[in-house]
This record gives structure tokens, C-alpha cells and sequence, in this order.
């Protein structure tokens, strides 16, 4: 019911035509009213829990936005759904270990106030435990913000950034409100038609001590962000590439060449049999990596990062492919495809590459007790 | 009737029993260099007969026939406890996850009550006799024969790949009884003793020094009408369950296995041992690397739980097994790559006595393809997801519904 409801509501306010804009234009943002009503339809209360006002269908908060951002992405919708629950999903993690944050969740949720994760910094590759913007503490309490942030999501419709700053107690996560003076917003060019990035500088802008997230050099709370990001990522993308799966299959039994169908030619058939197989796999290590995460396992930082690394790449292997096979017509403006690969390139690039997270695996491995005989386990599971 | 032991509870008592009964496996032990491996098949039996003694033999096979009548999140436990310990992997594939659990689908009530309780006990192992030296992928286009023989049967012809087919006791034997019939209707199973007067096992050397392929030449062995699995003339029913089962099992989905081990009759290059003894553990290049082989194992163990899942289920039809062929051969070609490039020099000069933990990453590479090719090839299993799971046009066969002995046959 909240899965259909969502489908129809996205097919009705955000059509592919929408996205596509025939006309060329510049994507400026989504409509504000449109997210307020997104909101209503419960897609920002999912990760909080019912005593902060939030609340889900099933018990799995992750589990259902994961499925919620499945319909998003079958559609490539645009709406602050990643970052407004990626900060959510902070601000709740962080809940009770410091400044309290009840508020701001309240506004969050109605939809009335949106945020997103200023965590990219320009020219740096994804390195959210190392900031290179600057949190000076001020007499008094509170700080000084000073520094630049890029890939910043809906940079320009966020009313509230949660930024990554150094200070000499480790990273620390600040709430600063867009408005705050000192502020300055710039816009990106995105490669995603219905979803903008900007850059955001920090000029000496004061907060105070109640603007914290958490503590200082809590890592926890940054890794249940990046979990909760890479969940709706992937989900966004498995939604996807179903859909563009399917036409291509459809296209497959309508196109003939040669007298006949070219799902009737076993060089296609061998490709969609790859696809096919990718498709499930991508889907199983989704399912999986949201369960993990939902049920806070020991496991979910790897299944996360395996999420990543293998939807990141596959996702972009199969709608290729879905190019070729419907040649020329697939390089066109006018055709659906660029719209789903513009979304997984985007999606496969933000919050680490899937060869960041290999490395990530490569050291979670390492970490963990046993590493030899636990990785000696996963190779013997992937021998015949 | 006592309730069924909760998931949890079975695995510490598993926990309990493998520290207390069974050797733990020793990760730093010279690599083995492949070869005779009669002894590991003693072994095998040895731990197997160990595990019925302790009561963890044949966890997912039914009490009637000498399981446990357990689930597949019981074995998947076991398998978890079990992973640092020597398992007798040697009789996962074919014998339990192939031979017993289509005996179980398709077997007679004796058949089952004799070979499945024997094989969980640890006497018995059995193998595949399916493949035909001028068969290839084309199974059912078979020439051994089976001739009636007053209550019994004779059969007269040639099997290749049977894997490990020297240390079984029983062999399921495609053989054709009717040439009169299309070719997949002329056929019928039989349980044959490899030991039966007229049947020569011959070992098979593979490129890695392996051994553990057979061939195997049949000259007028004779058996009796009770050793036809299934019915006579329906011998396809059973090759084809059987064909599930090794699907499954090769992709890593059957719930007959102790455990999902590399049996060590063949050299497996580990990329993470060659990445520390090389001293390029540290090497972002190498890191990136070795995430990539575990993303890939983590990957391959969800989409397993997924398939299995779903067909258990009625959400994916039985033929999404080769899903997970197909994936597994991906992910056993994608490790052996990653060894090589990790190896480096070292997977060209080994140690004096042997490769070692490195140079084998080399003697590996060279049976590649072995996972593309063995329990049917990627290509029929890409076949069967287009068709079966996709629904495109099947490929054409000029000897469909043509009786056998008017198919054409190549020279060769």
C-alpha cells in the first residue's frame, strides 16, 4: 500500500517526460510543495523511531526505504530522499550522546525543512574521517566553520547542512542552518538530469555548541550515514535497472533482424542470460546489505561495501549493454536509457567508488579477529 | 515426538562437539601437490563416519533414511561452526548434494533405505555416470546401451568426467534402452556397483596434476531390474533432477554438503596468502584487488540464499539454479585471475620442492576453466536462464523428436 501509493504518486508528479525536459533545460531543484507531500506519505519518518514521532510499516525501517527508494529509482525521481535520511539517520544514531537534536527531526520529517550531508570536499576523494574544512572552538562555546564543501546534494534546497569539520578532539559532524551568515551556495553541473549538487564555502560562520551532532570523533555515527546512503544507492539503482532490464527483454522479442526476433539469436541470449544472473545477484546483496544495516549486524559494513562495490559496477555493465542491444536508438535524448545510466553513473560515484570500497573491504577484513581463517572462509564459499 | 531443536541450540551443541571430536583445519600446511589422493579418500570417510558418530551426518536428509530431518538454517549453522575444521568435502560432490538427494527425489524406497542411510554412515560413495566421450554438452545424445537380459540388464559402452569415480562403490549410469525412441526417451538410470565384472575405471590427468576425473568402459556388465532409478524409459526424469542437483550444487545451493569446501584434491590458489608471503599485503593496487575477491565471495553467498530461497519458495522456477552456476564459474575465474596478478613472478618459478602458496596461484590458472565447464558448461546454463527463465526462442536442434538411430552423428 505505501509502495503503490509512492508509484503513483511519483508516475503522476514526476513523469520520465518531466525529468527528461525535451526542451534541454537545467534541472533547478524539485518542487517544494511536491516533497512536503512526500513527506506526508511517510518517505522521512522511516528511519526514526516512534518515540522521536517517526514510524514504518514493517519494524525495518532500512528494509522499507529500501523498497521506497526501489520505486524511485524504477522512475529516476528527483526529491531529497538519500540526503534528508541519510541526515535523519545521523541525527537519530547520534540521539542522546549529545546537543538534542528533537527538533530539527520534527522538521525534517513533516517536510517542512530539508537536509543533506555536506561530507565531499572539492578535489578530494571520499574521505569523510578526514575534513579538510575546519570547526575552531570560540570562547563561549560553539564554533568557527571554515572551508569548502562540493557534491553537496540539493545544495541549493537544503535548508540545513550537516557538515564534516576537523577540531582537536577528531571530526565532528555540525548542523548549519543554509541561512546562517558566511554561507555561500554555488550550483554543480550534475550528470543526473532530476537531481542537483552544489558547492558550499564556510567563511568564519559561527555556530554554537548545540549545533553539534553526536561527539567529536564518533565514528559511528558517520558510518550509519554512509551505511543508510549506500542502502538507498543501491536500492535506487536495483530499481533501475529492472526497469530498463525489462524493455530491453520486451525489445528483444519485438525487434527482428534477419527474419526474426533477436531474442532468437544465441549471442543476445548469452548477453541477457549475464544480465539476468548480475540483476539477482545485485538484488540479493541489496536485500541482504538492508537487512544488515536495519538489523545493526556485525556484518553491515561489509555487506554494505560489497553492496557498493558490485551494484556500482554491474549496474553500469547491464544498462550498457542494454544500449547496445538497442543500438542506435539507445544514444538518443529522446530514449528512457540515458535517464537510468545518468542516475547509476551518479550513484556508483558518490559515497565512496566501488574501488574505495574494495580497499575498505581489503581493511574491515583485516580488522576483524581471524581475519586469515574468516577471509579463508569466504574463498572457500565461492569454490566449487 | 520431541520438537525440532532450535537453529541455535544445534549450533552450540555443534560448536561443542567439533572442538571436542574433529581435527581443526591447519591454513598454513604446505600446499599439496595433486596427485594420488587414495588416502584423502580414506580421510574422508573416516571424518564422515565421525560425523554420523557424533550425530551431525546428513543434517538436511530425512530420519527415515538416515538424516537428521533437519533444516537448511541448521546446516547452514553446522557450516559455520565447521568452517576451521577438516570436513570430508570429498563426498559433498556428487555423493550427498547430487547422487543421494536425487535418490531421494526419484530413488525406490530400497534404494533409499540401502544407499542414502550407507553413504550418511560413511560406506558408501557414489558418482555420476552421465558424460560420453563423444558427448560434450549435448548429454542426452548418449550411446552407452542397455540390453534386456531376462530379469536384468546388460550394458555395453563408455562414460568420461565421472569425478572421483575410482573411490565410489556406486555409479548412476545413463545408459539407452530403446534406439527406436527420440533421444530423450530412450533412456533409463541405473545404480551400478563399480565394482560390477566388465566395468574398467581408468584414471584421467589433468593439466594440474590432478587425478580425480575418470573414464570408464563397459563390457557386458550385467545388473539387475531393481538398479533402475526411476522407470524404465524415463531415464531423462532422473538425469534431469540429477542435472538440478548439480547445478545447485556446483553454484553452491544444495543443503546436502558438510560444509562449502574446497575438497583438497586440487591446488586453489588463495590470494591472500600469495598477497602476504609476497609482501604486497600493504599495496593499495593489491588492497583493492583482494576487496574485490571478498565483495565478490559475500555477493555469491546472498545470491545463493536469494535463489535458494526463492525456489524453495515458488518464486523462481527450479531452472534459476543455473543462476548460481553461472555465477560461481564468474566468481572461481575472477579469484583465479586475481591470484595470478597478485602472484606475479611467483606464479611462474615456485619453491624448490613444489610451487608453494604462491607458484601454485600459477598451476591453478591452468584449470581455469574448470569451473565454466564442469557440471555442464556456462553456455547450456546460459541457455536454460534465456529460455527457461527469460522465455526466448529455444536453439534450433535438427534431431528433435527424430528417433536416435536415424540422427546424424559426426565423423568424430
Amino acid at each position: 500500500m505505501f509502495l503503490a501509493t509512492a508509484k503513483e504518486f511519483l508516475a503522476k508528479e514526476y513523469p520520465l517526460d518531466r525529468i527528461r525536459r525535451p526542451d534541454g533545460g537545467e534541472f533547478a531543484g524539485f518542487d517544494r510543495a511536491w516533497w512536503t507531500s512526500a513527506a506526508d506519505l511517510g518517505w522521512t519518518a522511516l528511519l526514526v523511531p516512534e518515540e522521536l514521532g517517526g514510524g514504518t510499516i514493517s519494524d525495518d525501517g532500512t528494509r522499507d526505504l529500501a523498497l521506497l527508494a526501489e520505486q524511485l529509482g524504477a522512475g529516476v525521481a528527483p526529491g531529497a530522499l538519500l540526503p534528508t535520511n541519510v541526515v535523519l539517520a545521523g541525527l537519530v544514531a547520534a540521539h542522546g550522546t549529545g546537543p538534542d537534536h528533537t527538533d530539527t527531526i520534527g522538521s525534517l520529517m513533516s517536510g517542512e525543512s530539508i537536509a543533506t550531508w555536506a561530507v565531499y570536499e572539492p578535489g578530494a576523494p571520499w574521505s569523510p574521517h578526514r575534513p579538510g574544512v575546519t570547526a575552531t572552538p570560540v570562547d563561549g562555546g560553539g564554533f568557527r566553520i571554515d572551508g569548502t564543501k562540493d557534491r553537496v546534494e540539493a545544495a541549493s534546497q537544503a535548508d540545513l547542512l550537516l557538515v564534516t569539520a576537523a577540531t582537536p578532539d577528531g571530526t565532528v559532524q555540525i548542523l548549519v542552518p543554509a541561512t546562517a551568515e558566511g554561507v555561500a551556495v554555488a550550483p554543480q553541473w550534475s550528470l543526473d538530469l532530476a537531481r542537483a549538487f552544489g558547492t558550499v564555502r564556510f567563511d568564519g560562520v559561527r555556530v554554537d555548541a548545540g549545533a553539534v551532532v553526536g561527539r567529536p570523533g564518533d565514528a559511528d555515527v558517520i558510518e550509519r550515514q554512509l551505511q543508510t546512503a549506500l542502502v538507498v544507492q543501491c536500492a535506487e539503482v536495483c530499481g533501475g535497472l529492472t526497469t530498463m532490464f525489462d524493455t530491453t527483454v520486451q525489445w528483444a522479442f519485438d525487434r527482428y533482424s534477419f527474419g526474426r526476433p533477436i531474442a532468437s539469436y544465441q549471442a543476445l541470449k548469452h548477453r541477457f542470460a549475464d544480465m539476468r544472473t548480475w540483476l539477482e545477484a545485485c538484488r540479493a546483496i541489496t536485500e541482504a546489505a538492508a537487512a544488515a544495516v536495519g538489523q545493526r549486524t556485525d556484518e553491515a559494513p561489509q555487506l554494505v561495501s560489497a553492496a557498493k562495490v558490485f551494484v556500482g559496477e554491474r549496474a553500469l555493465r547491464i544498462l550498457q549493454d542494454c544500449v547496445q542491444i538497442h543500438g542506435g536508438i539507445g544514444v538518443t535524448w529522446e530514449h528512457d536509457l540515458h535517464l537510468f545510466l545518468r542516475r547509476a553513473t551518479v550513484d556508483q560515484s558518490l559515497y565512496g567508488t566501488p574501488d574505495d570500497h574494495r580497499r575498505r573491504l581489503a581493511d574491515l577484513a583485516d580488522a576483524a579477529e581471524h581475519a586469515e581463517s574468516a577471509v579463508s572462509a569466504a574463498l572457500r564459499e565461492a569454490a566449487p | 515426538m520431541s520438537p525440532t531443536e532450535s537453529v541455535e541450540a544445534f549450533r552450540s551443541r555443534a560448536r561443542s562437539w567439533l572442538a571436542a571430536a574433529m581435527p581443526r583445519l591447519d591454513h598454513d600446511a604446505p600446499q599439496r601437490l595433486p596427485g594420488d589422493d587414495d588416502e584423502l579418500w580414506l580421510r574422508a570417510r573416516e571424518l564422515q563416519q565421525k560425523l554420523y558418530a557424533g550425530g551431525f551426518a546428513g543434517i538436511c536428509f530425512p530420519k527415515e533414511y538416515g538424516g537428521l530431518g533437519l533444516s537448511r538454517a541448521h546446516q547452514e549453522a553446522f557450516t559455520e561452526e565447521s568452517a576451521d575444521y577438516e570436513m570430508p568435502f570429498l563426498l559433498n560432490t556428487p555423493t550427498f548434494s547430487i547422487c543421494c538427494a536425487t535418490l531421494l527425489d526419484l530413488g525406490t524406497e530400497e534404494q533409499k533405505r540401502t544407499h542414502i542411510a550407507a553413504a550418511i554412515r560413511g560406506e558408501q560413495a557414489l558418482v555420476q555416470f552421465l558424460s560420453e566421450p563423444s558427448g560434450g554438452s549435448d548429454l542426452a545424445g548418449l550411446l552407452t546401451r542397455a540390453e534386456r537380459d531376462g530379469d536384468g540388464w546388460v550394458i555395453n559402452g563408455a562414460k568420461t568426467w565421472s569425478t572421483s569415480a575410482y573411490a565410489a562403490d556406486y555409479g548412476l549410469c545413463l545408459a539407452r534402452t530403446d534406439p527406436e525412441q527420440p533421444k530423450h526417451q530412450g533412456l533409463t538410470m541405473f545404480l551400478v556397483p563399480t565394482k560390477a565384472p566388465g566395468l574398467t575405471v581408468n584414471r584421467i590427468r589433468m593439466v594440474d596434476g590432478s587425478t580425480e576425473f575418470c573414464e570408464e568402459f563397459f563390457d557386458n556388465v550385467r545388473v539387475d531390474a531393481s538398479a533402475v532409478v526411476g522407470r524404465v524409459g524415463e531415464g531423462w526424469t532422473v538425469a534431469s533432477r540429477q542435472l538440478f542437483h548439480e547445478r545447485n550444487a556446483v553454484g553452491g545451493g544444495s543443503p546436502y554438503v558438510s560444509g562449502h569446501g574446497i575438497p583438497p584434491t586440487r591446488p586453489v590458489g588463495n590470494p591472500f596468502t600469495i598477497a602476504r608471503l609476497t609482501g604486497r599485503a600493504d599495496d593499495p593496487a593489491v588492497r583493492t584487488l583482494l576487496g574485490d575477491v571478498i565483495a565478490r565471495s559475500i555477493v555469491d553467498s546472498r545470491l545463493v540464499a536469494r535463489v535458494s530461497a526463492g525456489i524453495a519458495e515458488g518464486h523462481l522456477p527450479p531452472p534459476a539454479s543455473s543462476l548460481l552456476r553461472l555465477f560461481h564459474a564468474e566468481c572461481a575465474q575472477n579469484r583465479e585471475d586475481i591470484a595470478l596478478r597478485i602472484a606475479g613472478a611467483g606464479a611462474a618459478v615456485g619453491e624448490a620442492s613444489g610451487p608453494g602458496h604462491v607458484g601454485v596461484a600459477g598451476l591453478a590458472y591452468l584449470s581455469r576453466q574448470t569451473a565454466s565447464l564442469g557440471g555442464g558448461s556456462t553456455e547450456i546454463s546460459r541457455n536454460i536462464i534465456s529460455e527457461r527463465l527469460l522465455g526466448m526462442p529455444r536453439e534450433y536442434a535438427p534431431d528433435r523428436g527424430i528417433p536416435f538411430n536415424r540422427i546424424k552423428r559426426g565423423t568424430r
